[in-house]
């Protein structure tokens, strides 16, 4: 037997084949199967959410029946019928509108003076350096620690309540804000001034929607900012003229060893938070930033 | 379209008297043969940690109307820098930059970019709104006919079923067809293209400069064209710079236009020797290229 004297690369090359073409045809649409309600209902996060939530409220119920004490741990029924009943009578519906309607003044007040602060940090540089000085003084200062000189100021009622809710809307907001026009692509700048925009057109077409989702991620941490300053300033005072909201409502039914409805008020106050981030802003966020892909 | 192209003329001419009567250097000359675009000895500087940088040194050349002009050169060359300084973005340290032989001043609409970059596209306005945006910005066009121009041109770019898709649900290639479908809608004297499909993958690129070019037969736009690959520039243009890197100098200026496969391949190499070595075989090239120029200015 003799072995043809091939070159060993040639041994080591694979061995040649038949090229192929074809001609393309149609490939069958894919079939659309509807996905079960019961996947999607397993998929979603709201049931594992609730369910965690149920958990912890039977937790919560076991403990204060073990420790047998309604005056420090009431249980969670207990609880729970003490919110009904505020909420049936109109008083906790009432209190909590008052705190609104302040919250509401002093967020606005704030989210104004805000945008007006970032505005005078991107026009100028004397304006960055007010801004970023201001920032890194009063951000970490709790908008509850003014609450004793905004009395001073102001008086006991809603003008120094408002005082310190713009404080805590304020800097964070400002922040955002800023760092948000700071990181607008170079490239969009461009093609921005490209078409001759200029001035307040070109930050209301350009900077202010590039920058959107930075500024609402400022504005939820101002608002929970402002509902958390807003009911530990209650603690202190009512409202005014002996109207207290949410807060007031919690520090006097402590002081009459209601402890049911203390769980009550606080419930309520976590209620209004979370429907606020759920209806509010996760609302605004699905219907700009998430549907034009510049957040996930 | 043809109505268009009327008015477009119709522009052309009173730009012309324009020039003519603020006694430019454009005088008796016909407009068809005055330089669109004139780089004249154009240096531009950054600022640097330690002082200026200077990214080009005394660049000039014409760019004619209707004219694709490409400048070509690896990064350090300041060739983006140049196309921003045509733009309008950088303010040169030196020389001036001249369109329709009036130095331009700061960014304008008569010169649009088509950037790189996918960015480019403001993602919270949808592809139609993108391509009416630069038209209704510049006040050119009042909404209703901005929408409608641009419903025009995404067809001729092979987009009119994604009119109403946001930027982010298409692909690279597509979104660089919608860049290039709001710069050409907006007519511009001169458009700009800094690398446009640098980013694309490379068959998308290939179909991407054939269309480019369809569109260019169509109408024929002046355009300047920056790009760091010799292929690219001699398909896409009639006339490539060549520059060379730290800082940007023009190295050469050769023709691109008409050639045959073996011609382009010469000349691919030539651009590979003049960027990469060989001086004495440069000076032998660049000769008749001074011829040329010569030629071309008397």
């Amino acid at each position: 037997m003799t072995v043809t004297a091939l070159p060993t690369s040639r041994l080591l090359d694979p061995a040649a084949r038949a090229e192929r073409e074809f001609a393309l045809t149609d490939a069958p649409p894919v079939e659309a199967t509807p996905v079960p309600l019961w996947r999607r209902a397993l998929d979603s996060s709201a049931w594992r959410q609730a369910a965690l939530l149920a958990l912890l409220a039977a937790l919560w119920e076991i403990a204060a029946r073990a420790a047998g004490n309604d005056l420090l741990l009431p249980t969670f029924t207990a609880a729970a019928s003490a919110l009904w009943e505020g909420l049936a009578s109109g008083e906790l519906l009432q209190r909590a509108f008052i705190s609104l309607r302040l919250l509401l003044q002093g967020y606005a007040l704030g989210v104004t003076l805000a945008l007006g602060l970032t505005a005078l940090a991107t026009s100028s540089r004397w304006g960055r350096d007010l801004l970023s000085s201001l920032t890194a003084m009063f951000n970490p200062l709790p908008a509850i620690a003014l609450l004793p000189l905004a009395l001073l100021w102001f008086g006991l009622g809603s003008g120094s309540l408002i005082f310190v809710l713009v404080h805590a809307v304020l800097w964070p907001l400002a922040l955002a804000a800023s760092a948000g026009f700071a990181a607008v692509p170079e490239t969009l700048r461009m093609a921005g001034r490209n078409y001759g925009l200029r001035g307040p057109r070109y930050v209301a077409q350009i900077l202010l929607p590039a920058a959107l989702p930075a500024i609402l991620s400022g504005l939820r941490v101002g608002w929970a900012f402002a509902w958390r300053t807003l009911i530990a300033a209650e603690l202190f005072f009512g409202a005014s003229s002996g109207q207290g909201g949410l807060g007031w409502y919690i520090f006097q039914n402590r002081n009459e060893l209601m402890t049911d409805r203390v769980f009550a008020g606080l419930a309520l106050v976590i209620l209004i938070g979370w429907l606020v981030e759920r209806l509010v802003f996760s609302t605004i966020e699905r219907v700009t930033v998430r549907r034009w892909g510049m957040q996930r | 379209m043809s109505a268009v192209l009327e008015r477009l003329d119709a522009i052309d001419t009173r730009l012309g008297c324009e020039v003519c009567e603020a006694g430019g250097q454009a005088a008796g000359v016909p407009l068809a043969q005055q330089a669109r675009l004139r780089v004249e000895g154009v240096s531009l500087e950054y600022r640097g940690e330690r002082g200026p940088i200077r990214a080009t040194h005394r660049v000039g050349f014409d760019v004619m109307p209707s004219e694709r002009f490409v400048l070509l050169g690896a990064s350090g060359c300041g060739k983006s820098s140049l196309l921003k300084a045509v733009g309008g973005f950088i303010a040169p340290a030196e020389g001036r930059i001249l369109v329709d032989g009036r130095p331009i001043d700061g960014p304008g609409p008569d010169r649009i970019a088509v950037f790189q970059e996918f960015d480019q596209l403001p993602p919270w306005k949808t592809v139609l709104e993108n391509v009416a945006f630069p038209l209704i910005a510049s006040g050119s066009s009042p909404r209703k006919v901005a929408l409608e121009q641009a419903g025009d041109w995404l067809a001729r770019v092979g987009l009119a079923d994604f009119t109403s898709a946001y930027p982010h649900q298409l692909s690279g290639g597509m979104k660089q067809r919608v860049a290039i479908a709001r710069a050409l809608a907006m007519k511009p004297r001169v458009l700009l293209m800094d690398e446009p499909f640098a980013a694309l993958d490379a068959l998308t690129r290939r179909r991407m400069q054939d269309e480019l070019l369809a569109l260019w037969e169509q109408e024929r736009f002046t355009l300047l064209f920056v790009t760091h690959s010799i292929e690219e520039a001699l398909i896409v243009g009639h006339r490539v710079l060549v520059l060379s890197p730290h800082p940007g100098r023009v190295r050469a200026e050769l023709n691109a236009q008409g050639l045959t496969p073996a011609q382009r391949a010469a000349q691919a190499n030539r651009i590979e020797r003049l960027l990469f070595g060989d001086p004495a075989a440069v000076d032998a090239i660049s000769e008749p290229v001074a011829a040329e120029r010569a030629a071309a200015l008397t």
